[in-house]
C-alpha cells in the first residue's frame, strides 16, 4: 500500500473536468438507485455491485476513477474490497459512505486506503462535489471524520515518545492542520475555510491530504487505542 | 373593701406593669395605690423592692392561668443564656465600679442582677398580652433610639463624650504602678465611646452589604428563571402556534411541556438541564434527538473528547440547545451542524447553519432568544458567546466555557478520556 498524499490519479486534469467514471458498491438497491439519480449526469455511473466478491471483480474489470464504497457490506465490509483492490489497482480511488458512523469502521476504511469519507445523509450536490474532488486527487473529509481525527490525535505526542514506531512527522498534526480540521468539523466548506484562514483553497486541500496521509501511514499507538476505546463505549 | 379569697394571683384587669401590686391589694383587701407606693419606695430605697416585684411577677400565675412565667422560663434555654450573659456583664461593671469610686453601686448590685435577669426571662416568656404591656413601657425608649436623626446623633454624641471623658480620666488618674485594671478599664471605656459613635454606622454598613448581596442574588435567580421559562414554556407556546392545524401534535407538545413544568416546580428539576445525561457528549446527543424530533430538521453532531457535566457545562449545554433550536426555527436550513470540542482548559460548542442568516445588530432587544438565553447565561457562568451572521450567509454561534478545576481533575482520574 504505497498511497501517499501526493499520489495522483491516472490523469488528474482530465478526469477533474470530464465526468468521473463511478462504480457504486452498496448492499441496498434502493440506496444505489437513489445515489445514481442524485449524481445525475455530472458523474458517469458505469456499474453497481452489492457484495464484496462481485465488487472486486467489477472494479478489476471496469477500472473506474472513483468507487463509492459502503462501509458496512456483508462478507467483510468495505475494508475487504479495499484490501483486495488497492494492491492490484492503486489508481482506483475510493470514497467511503456510511449511514452509521462507528468510528473504528471509518478509521479502518481510511487506513485501508479510502481517500475520503462522507455520511449517507450528504446532499446530492455535495456528493457530486466530493466525487469530483476525489477524482482530482484530493481527500474528502466530512465533519464527522474531521472530528474523529481530531479526537484520535487529540492527546499530545508526549505519550508516544520513546515508542520505537514514533515518528513525529507522521504521528502528530500541525497546528494549521488542526485548525483546518476544526473548521471542517464545524461544517465549513473548503472555500469558507480558505477565507477564514486567509489561505487558498489549494492550500486547504494540501492540508487535508497531508492529514489523510498521516491517518493512513501513522503507526501511532494512540490511534488504535482510541478506536478500541470507542468500540467499548 | 372586701378581702378576696383563694390563692394569690396577679391581677389582669387593673394592672399597671405586671399586676403584682393590684393582685396583692385585692387578695389582702388593701388599697392598690398604697401598695404601689410601697413598692416604688422600696425599689428606690434599696433596689430590693424592684427585685421582689420582678420575682413575684415571675413566680405568681395570672388570674385565670395556672402556669407561671417561671415555669415556662425553665425550658427557655436561650432566655436563660441571655439572662446569664446580662448578669455576667453586670458583674463586670460591678467589678470595675470600685475603680470608679462609685461605691453606691455595690449596695444595689444584687437586686439589680436579680431584676435584670428576671426582666429578660419575663420578656421572652410572658404571654402575648403581657408582652404588649411591656412593649408599651419600652416604646418611649425605642422611640428615643429610632427618633429623628438629629436627636439620635445628639444623644449618641453626649453618651460618647461622657464615656470618653470618663475613660480618659480613669486612664490619666491611674497610678503609674500597681493598678493595671484601672488603666485597662479606662481604655475599654474609651473604646466603648468610639463604638457608641461609630457602631450604628458599622451596623448599617454590614446590613447594606447583606441587602445588596441578597438583591443581586435575587436578580440573578430571576434572570436564570426567565431564561428557563423562555427555553421551555415560551418555546412550546411558539411551537403550538405554528402547529395549530395539527391537534395531535399540539396535545403532545402541551403534555410534554406540562410534564417538564411539573418536574421543575415540584421536583426541583430544571427544564432544559439535561438530567439523564452525565457527560457532554450524551447531552449533545439528547439535544440532537430532541431538536430533530420537535423541529423536523437534521442535526449533525461532531464531538471531540468528552468530560463529565457540572453546573457550568450544563449551562453551556442549555445555551447550545437554545442556539440549535433557534437555528432550527428561524434559519430555514435543512441541516444544523453542532461541533463540540472538549479541551483541557475549556469546552467549545459551535452551532452552525447555512440558512438565511440575519443582521446581529438589527435584532430588537426584546427578542430574548440569543441575547438573554445564550449570551447572558454564558456570561453569568464565566463563559462567552459569539454570534456570526449576515443575511444570506447562515449563522454560527460559538460558545466557550472554561472548565472548572474540579472538572479537570475528575477527567484526570479517568485516563483515556481527554
Amino acid at each position: 500500500m504505497n498511497m501517499t498524499g501526493t499520489a495522483t490519479p491516472r490523469d488528474p486534469g482530465l478526469s477533474g473536468r470530464t465526468r468521473p467514471r463511478v462504480v457504486i458498491v452498496d448492499d441496498h438497491g434502493l440506496f444505489r438507485s437513489g445515489v445514481r439519480s442524485e449524481l445525475g449526469d455530472q458523474v458517469q455511473v458505469i456499474g453497481e455491485a452489492e457484495d464484496v466478491q462481485p465488487a472486486i471483480e467489477l472494479i478489476a474489470e471496469l477500472l473506474p476513477d472513483v468507487v463509492l464504497l459502503d462501509v458496512h457490506l456483508p462478507g467483510g465490509g468495505g475494508q475487504a474490497v479495499l484490501a483486495a483492490t488497492k494492491p492490484v489497482h492503486p489508481q482506483v480511488l475510493f470514497l467511503a459512505l456510511s449511514a452509521s458512523d462507528a468510528p473504528e469502521d471509518v478509521i479502518a476504511v481510511i487506513r485501508a486506503g479510502a481517500r475520503g469519507y462522507v455520511t449517507k445523509t450528504i446532499s446530492g450536490p455535495e456528493l457530486v462535489a466530493a466525487v469530483q474532488r476525489i477524482a482530482a486527487g484530493d481527500a474528502v473529509f466530512s465533519p464527522r471524520l474531521a472530528g474523529f481525527v481530531l479526537d484520535a490525535f487529540a492527546s499530545g505526542p508526549a505519550q508516544d515518545v520513546g515508542q520505537p514506531s514514533f515518528d513525529p512527522e507522521l504521528d502528530q498534526l500541525t497546528p494549521r492542520e488542526r485548525e483546518v480540521l476544526r473548521l471542517i468539523a464545524r461544517g465549513y466548506t473548503y472555500k469558507e475555510i480558505a477565507r477564514e484562514l486567509f489561505i487558498s483553497v489549494k492550500t486547504v486541500e494540501t492540508h487535508v491530504s497531508s492529514v489523510l496521509r498521516k491517518l493512513q501511514l501513522s503507526t501511532r499507538h494512540q490511534l488504535t487505542k482510541w478506536a478500541t476505546e470507542r468500540r467499548l463505549t | 373593701m372586701r378581702r378576696g379569697a383563694g390563692p394569690l394571683r396577679r391581677a389582669r384587669q387593673d394592672r399597671m406593669v405586671g399586676g403584682v401590686a393590684a393582685g396583692l391589694a385585692e387578695r389582702m383587701g388593701w388599697d392598690v395605690t398604697v401598695v404601689r407606693c410601697v413598692f416604688v419606695m422600696a425599689a428606690l430605697a434599696s433596689g430590693f423592692g424592684a427585685a421582689g416585684y420582678v420575682l413575684a411577677w415571675l413566680l405568681l400565675p395570672m388570674t385565670g392561668e395556672s402556669a407561671t412565667i417561671a415555669s415556662k422560663a425553665m425550658t427557655d434555654r436561650r432566655g436563660i443564656a441571655l439572662a446569664g450573659a446580662l448578669v455576667s456583664l453586670l458583674v463586670v461593671v460591678l467589678l470595675i465600679a470600685p475603680q470608679l469610686r462609685a461605691g453606691y453601686l455595690d449596695s444595689i448590685a444584687t437586686p439589680l442582677l436579680v431584676t435584670a435577669a428576671g426582666i429578660v426571662l419575663i420578656w421572652r416568656n410572658a404571654s402575648e398580652d403581657e408582652q404588649g404591656m411591656i412593649q408599651h413601657f419600652a416604646e418611649p425608649l425605642i422611640g428615643l433610639a429610632e427618633g429623628r436623626v438629629k436627636v439620635r446623633i445628639t444623644l449618641r454624641l453626649i453618651i460618647a463624650f461622657v464615656l470618653a471623658a470618663l475613660g480618659i480620666a480613669l486612664f490619666a488618674s491611674a497610678p503609674a504602678k500597681g493598678a493595671p485594671l484601672q488603666a485597662v478599664s479606662g481604655v475599654l471605656v474609651v473604646i466603648a465611646a468610639i463604638a457608641v459613635i461609630l457602631g450604628p454606622w458599622w451596623l448599617r454598613l454590614a446590613r447594606d452589604l447583606v441587602l445588596e448581596r441578597q438583591a443581586r442574588v435575587r436578580a440573578e435567580e430571576r434572570a436564570d428563571m426567565a431564561a428557563r421559562v423562555h427555553d421551555s414554556v415560551l418555546q412550546t407556546l411558539a411551537l403550538i402556534q405554528r402547529r395549530a392545524q395539527d391537534p395531535q401534535q399540539v396535545v403532545a407538545l402541551a403534555r410534554a411541556q406540562e410534564r417538564e413544568l411539573r418536574a421543575w416546580l415540584f421536583d426541583g428539576r430544571a427544564p432544559g438541564t439535561l438530567d439523564s445525561a452525565t457527560t457532554i457528549a450524551e447531552g449533545v446527543r439528547l439535544i440532537q434527538q430532541d431538536v430533530e424530533a420537535q423541529h423536523g430538521i437534521a442535526v449533525e453532531v461532531v464531538t471531540v473528547g468528552d468530560c463529565e457535566l457540572d453546573d457550568d457545562l450544563s449551562a453551556l449545554l442549555a445555551a447550545a440547545r437554545e442556539a440549535t433550536v433557534n437555528a432550527a426555527k428561524w434559519s430555514g436550513a435543512e441541516v444544523v451542524s453542532v461541533f463540540v470540542e472538549v479541551e483541557p482548559e475549556e469546552v467549545s460548542v459551535f452551532v452552525r447553519d447555512r440558512g438565511r442568516g440575519f443582521d446581529p445588530g438589527a435584532v430588537s432587544s426584546d427578542r430574548k432568544g440569543l441575547a438573554e438565553s445564550v449570551h447572558a447565561r454564558m456570561c453569568r457562568r464565566g463563559g462567552s458567546a459569539r454570534v456570526r451572521s449576515a443575511p444570506g450567509q447562515g449563522t454560527e454561534v460559538s460558545l466557550t466555557m472554561p472548565r472548572s478545576a474540579a472538572n479537570r481533575s475528575a477527567a484526570n482520574r479517568e485516563p483515556g478520556r481527554s
